[in-house]
C-alpha cells in the first residue's frame, strides 16, 4: 500500500480547517497520522450499505442531495437512521448543482447520490459543471448487480465510462470491503490539489453484501501527488520580474478562492500596489470596493480591466487558466506581456499561453512566498504612470447602462439595487446568460464565497439548485438566485424541495421573455433574425411565474416598474420562512456591455453598441 | 510533427488502459502504436505509446496523463538512448520455385520461419519499425497474404531502470 505524502494529507486538513471545520479532515489526516479526529473503530460486521453510511458519517458529511431508486435502494435504508441529512430533490441535476452550491459556499466537499442508469446520467451535467469549475464534489451512484453489468440490464448505464472525461477520478467498487477506503479516497481526491468531482459507482450486490467496517482506512493512491509548495527559484524569478515591471497586473482566478488565499492576496496587492483583476470565477476574491480593483476581464469585462491585460508588460496569473472568454483571440492577447503563471495544476501552465515563469503550487503558498520575497523591495515598487492611465480609463469608461427607450424596466437597475439592498454578506447565485453577466458587473462582491455561478461549462439552470445548496451550507446567510426566465424554467422544480425542506432561498427572475444572451447575439451578428429565442413568457405569460412559485410552495411576487423595484426587494428580504420568487418583468432589448465579440481580439472591445473606447496615443 | 515514444507506468487495475487511450483521443492525438504489459512489479503495468505530435502539444498531453490518478510515471524514450522493438508476423506466398529466395530474405533480416505450408511461409521478425518496413518491402514482390504487427515496446539503454525511481513508490 502506498499512502499520499504527509504534505498532501495535511493539505486536506488545512483546507477543511480554513473552511471553518476544526476537526474536518479527520479521516484524511487520520489515515496518515493515526486518527486525529475520528476515533479509530474496530472491524464490525455489517452490510456494504451500512458501511457506506458509516463511512459518510466518519467523513463528517452533513448533507446529501439525492433521489433513491432500484439499484441504490439498499443505501437508503441505513441512511434513514443516520445523522447525515438527506435532502430529497426533484431531479438528479438539482442534486448535483445543490452539492456544488454547498461546496462553493462552504469550501467543504458536496455530496450527491442517485440510482443507476437515468439517475446517474442525470448527474452528468452537474458533474461536468463541477469539473470545469474545479468544485470538490463526490457523486455516489447505485449500479446494477455485478453479475448483470454489461448485459444491458434494466436501468444499466456505464456511468464510470460516461464520466471518465468529466471527473477528476471515478471508481467502480467491486467489493464491500473496499467501500470505506474508496469513500475516503474519493473525498481526499475531490478536496485536495486542484479540487474536482469524483464519482463512486457501487453495484447493488456490493451494497447488500456482508462486509466489515473499520476506520480510518489507509489511502492507496500512489499516482496522486499534487504539488503544493512552489519552487523557491521560481518565486525569486517571479519577484525579479515584478520588480522590473512597469505595467504589471494581478490576474486572479478561481484558484485563489479555492486555496482560501484572499487575505494573502489583499496583502500582496497592497504591498506591491499592482492593479487587480478578478475573473468570473474569482469575483469576491478581492473586494470590489478596493481602489486597486479594476473589475472583471474578458468578453464582458470592464474596459480598464481588458485594457490592463492588453497593455500589460507583466501578467501575474494566480489560479487562473487563460480561458478563451478572458483572452479573446489568443494571438493578440496581451502582446507585450511576460507571464508569471501560478497554478496548482501543472497542465494549466503553458496550455493556452506560454509562461515565462511557471510556478506550480497552491495559490495561498505561492502568494505568501511572493510576499516574503517582495517585502524587502516593496518601497521601490510604484507604478504611477500605469495607474494614471488606468484611472483615466476608469473615469471615462465606468460600468453603466442606458435606460430602455421603450420605458421598460432596466434589468441592470434591478440587479444593481438587489445587490445594494441585500448587501455584501448575501450569497448570490446566477444562471447563465445576460443576467449572469449583469450580476457579475453590477453587484459589488466584497467577500469570498458570495458569488456562485457556472463559469466554465455555462450550465443554464444552475442558479436555483446551487442557491439551495448554498443556503443549506450557510443557513444564516441571505441567499439570492439571480436567474433568467430561460434558466429558471430548466430547474425551478427544486423550489418544491426548498419549500418542503425549509430552505428559504430568494429568486430574482430577470424575465425578459427571451433567451436573452442568444437574442443579443442575433441582434448583433444575425441581422436581428430572432430564431427560436422568444420564450413566450412575456407575450403569453406562460408560465406565470407568480402562480408557478405559489404552486411550488413559495411566495410569488411581481415587479414591472422601476418605481416598485426597491419595495418588492425589501418585501422579499422580509420573508424568512419560505422561498420567495420575484418575477421582474424587464425589457427584452437590454444588452450586456462592454463586449469583446467571440473570436476577436480584446483590442476590439466595444464599450457600448457602436462605441469603441478611445485610448489616448500615450496609452498605447 | 515527429514521433515520440512514451513509457507510461500505471497501476495494474481494470479500466486504466481506457483512461489513457481515452485521454489521447479526447485531446485530439492519434496513437500510432500501443502496447501494454506487466512489469517486474505485479501491481504496475507499462503502456508504451507512440504518438505523432509537436513538442508543445506533447508536453500538454503528458501533463494531462500525469493527472490521471492511476498513472504513476511517464518517461519519454529517445531512439538514440533506448532499444525499441516491434514484432511482425507475415504470411508470404512461397511456392517451390521461389521458396529459396524468400528464405534468403528471411535470413538476411535475421527473421524466422514459424509455419510452413505447401505454398506459403509464415515469418516472424522483430526489430525497429524501419527494419520491419524494409523486410516487408523485400517480401512484397512475392505476395503478402496476411500480416499482423504488435505495438512497439521500448526500454532505456544502460543499467538504470525507470521502475526503480523513488517517485514510483510501489513498495508493497
Amino acid at each position: 500500500m502506498t499512502r499520499p505524502s504527509p504534505e498532501t494529507l495535511a493539505h486536506a486538513l488545512e483546507r477543511q480547517r480554513a473552511a471553518g471545520k476544526a476537526s474536518g479532515a479527520g479521516v484524511h489526516g487520520g489515515a496518515a497520522s493515526g486518527g486525529a479526529a475520528t476515533e479509530p473503530s474496530p472491524p464490525a460486521v455489517l452490510t456494504g450499505a451500512q458501511s457506506l453510511v458509516k463511512s459518510l458519517e466518519a467523513l463528517e458529511v452533513e448533507v446529501i442531495f439525492g433521489i433513491p431508486g432500484g439499484a441504490v435502494l439498499p443505501a437508503y435504508d441505513p441512511l434513514f437512521d443516520s445523522k447525515v441529512r438527506h435532502i430529497l430533490v426533484r431531479h438528479e441535476q438539482g442534486a448535483g448543482h445543490a452539492a456544488t452550491g454547498y461546496a462553493q459556499a462552504s469550501g467543504k466537499v458536496g455530496v450527491c447520490m442517485a440510482t443507476s442508469g437515468p439517475g446517474a446520467t442525470n448527474l452528468v451535467t452537474p458533474i461536468a459543471d463541477a469539473y470545469m469549475d474545479s468544485v470538490p464534489l463526490v457523486a455516489i451512484t447505485g449500479q446494477v448487480p455485478s453479475s448483470s453489468i454489461g448485459s444491458d440490464a434494466f436501468q444499466e448505464a456505464d456511468i464510470q465510462g460516461i464520466t471518465l472525461p468529466i471527473t477528476k477520478h471515478n471508481f467502480l467498487v467491486r467489493s464491500g470491503n473496499d467501500i470505506p477506503r474508496t469513500l475516503a479516497e474519493a473525498f481526499h481526491l475531490a478536496s485536495t490539489g486542484r479540487p474536482g468531482p469524483v464519482l463512486v459507482d457501487i453495484p447493488k450486490d456490493v451494497l447488500q453484501s456482508q462486509t466489515t467496517f473499520s476506520w480510518p482506512p489507509t489511502l492507496d493512491l500512489p499516482g496522486y501527488r499534487p504539488t503544493l509548495h512552489p519552487h523557491g527559484k521560481q518565486i525569486r524569478e517571479a519577484a525579479r520580474l515584478i520588480q522590473a515591471a512597469k505595467r504589471p497586473v494581478l490576474y486572479v482566478g478561481g484558484g485563489v478562492l479555492k486555496a482560501q488565499a484572499t487575505p494573502a492576496l489583499l496583502e500582496l496587492a497592497e504591498l506591491t500596489g499592482i492593479p487587480v483583476l478578478t475573473t468570473l470565477m474569482a469575483r469576491g476574491a478581492f473586494p470590489d470596493s478596493h481602489a486597486q480593483h479594476l473589475g472583471m476581464p474578458g468578453m464582458h469585462g470592464s474596459v480598464p480591466a481588458v485594457y490592463a491585460l492588453q497593455r500589460s508588460d507583466l501578467l501575474i496569473a494566480l489560479g487562473a487558466r487563460f480561458d478563451d472568454r478572458v483572452t479573446g483571440k489568443l494571438d493578440s492577447f496581451a502582446p507585450d506581456a511576460q507571464v508569471i503563471h501560478a497554478d496548482i495544476d501543472p497542465a494549466e501552465i503553458g496550455k493556452n499561453r506560454h509562461a515565462d515563469v511557471p510556478i506550480v503550487g497552491d495559490a495561498r503558498h505561492v502568494i505568501e512566498e511572493l510576499i516574503t520575497a517582495l517585502r524587502p523591495a516593496a518601497n521601490d515598487l510604484a507604478f504611477p504612470e500605469w495607474w494614471q492611465t488606468l484611472n483615466g480609463l476608469r473615469e471615462r469608461y465606468p460600468m453603466g447602462w442606458e435606460d430602455p427607450v421603450d420605458g421598460t424596466l432596466a434589468p441592470q437597475f434591478v440587479i444593481k439595487r438587489l445587490g445594494e439592498i441585500a448587501g455584501p454578506d448575501a450569497i448570490y447565485c446566477a444562471g447563465v446568460g445576460q443576467h449572469q453577466m449583469w450580476a457579475s458587473q453590477f453587484i459589488k462582491y466584497e467577500k469570498p464565497g458570495t458569488w456562485l455561478n457556472s463559469g466554465g461549462l455555462g450550465t443554464m439552470g444552475y442558479a436555483v439548485p446551487a442557491a439551495m445548496g448554498a443556503k443549506v451550507a450557510k443557513p444564516e446567510a441571505v441567499v439570492w438566485a439571480v436567474d433568467g426566465d430561460g434558466c429558471f424554467q430548466m430547474t425551478n422544480q427544486e423550489l418544491a424541495t426548498c419549500a418542503l425542506e425549509g430552505i428559504p432561498i430568494k429568486v430574482a427572475v430577470i424575465n425578459n421573455g427571451n433567451l436573452g444572451m442568444v437574442r443579443q447575439w442575433q441582434t448583433l451578428f444575425y441581422n436581428e433574425r430572432y430564431s427560436n429565442t422568444d420564450l413566450g413568457t412575456h407575450k403569453h405569460r406562460i408560465p406565470d411565474f407568480v402562480k408557478l412559485a405559489e404552486a411550488l410552495g413559495c411566495i410569488g411576487l411581481r415587479c414591472e416598474s422601476t418605481a416598485d423595484v426597491e419595495k418588492v426587494i425589501e418585501q422579499a428580504m422580509s420573508i424568512n420562512d419560505a422561498p420567495v420568487v420575484i418575477d421582474f418583468v424587464v425589457g427584452k432589448d437590454a444588452m450586456v456591455w462592454p463586449m469583446v465579440a467571440a473570436g476577436t481580439s480584446n483590442d476590439e472591445i466595444m464599450f457600448a453598441r457602436g462605441v469603441r473606447p478611445v485610448f489616448d496615443e500615450d496609452d498605447i | 510533427m515527429s514521433k515520440h515514444t512514451l513509457s507510461v507506468l500505471v497501476e495494474n487495475k481494470p479500466g486504466v488502459l481506457a483512461r489513457v487511450a481515452g485521454l489521447f483521443s479526447r485531446r485530439g492525438f492519434n496513437i500510432d502504436s500501443l502496447a501494454v504489459g506487466e512489469t517486474e512489479h505485479p501491481e504496475v503495468s507499462r503502456i508504451t505509446v507512440v504518438v505523432n505530435a509537436e513538442d508543445s502539444p506533447l508536453e500538454q498531453v503528458t501533463k494531462q496523463l500525469n493527472k490521471l490518478v492511476n498513472v504513476l510515471k511517464i518517461v519519454e524514450l529517445e531512439p538514440a538512448t533506448s532499444v525499441q522493438r516491434e514484432l511482425l508476423l507475415v504470411k508470404v506466398r512461397a511456392d517451390r520455385p521461389i521458396r529459396s529466395q524468400v528464405l534468403e530474405t528471411v535470413q538476411l533480416f535475421r527473421a524466422r520461419v514459424v509455419d510452413v505450408a505447401a505454398d506459403a511461409l509464415t515469418i516472424e521478425a522483430t526489430g525497429t519499425a524501419e527494419k520491419l518496413d524494409a523486410l516487408l518491402r523485400d517480401l512484397e514482390p512475392y505476395g503478402i497474404k496476411e500480416m499482423v504487427q504488435s505495438g512497439m515496446v521500448a526500454i532505456g539503454r544502460g543499467s538504470r531502470a525507470i521502475t526503480a525511481s523513488p517517485a514510483l513508490r510501489v513498495a508493497a
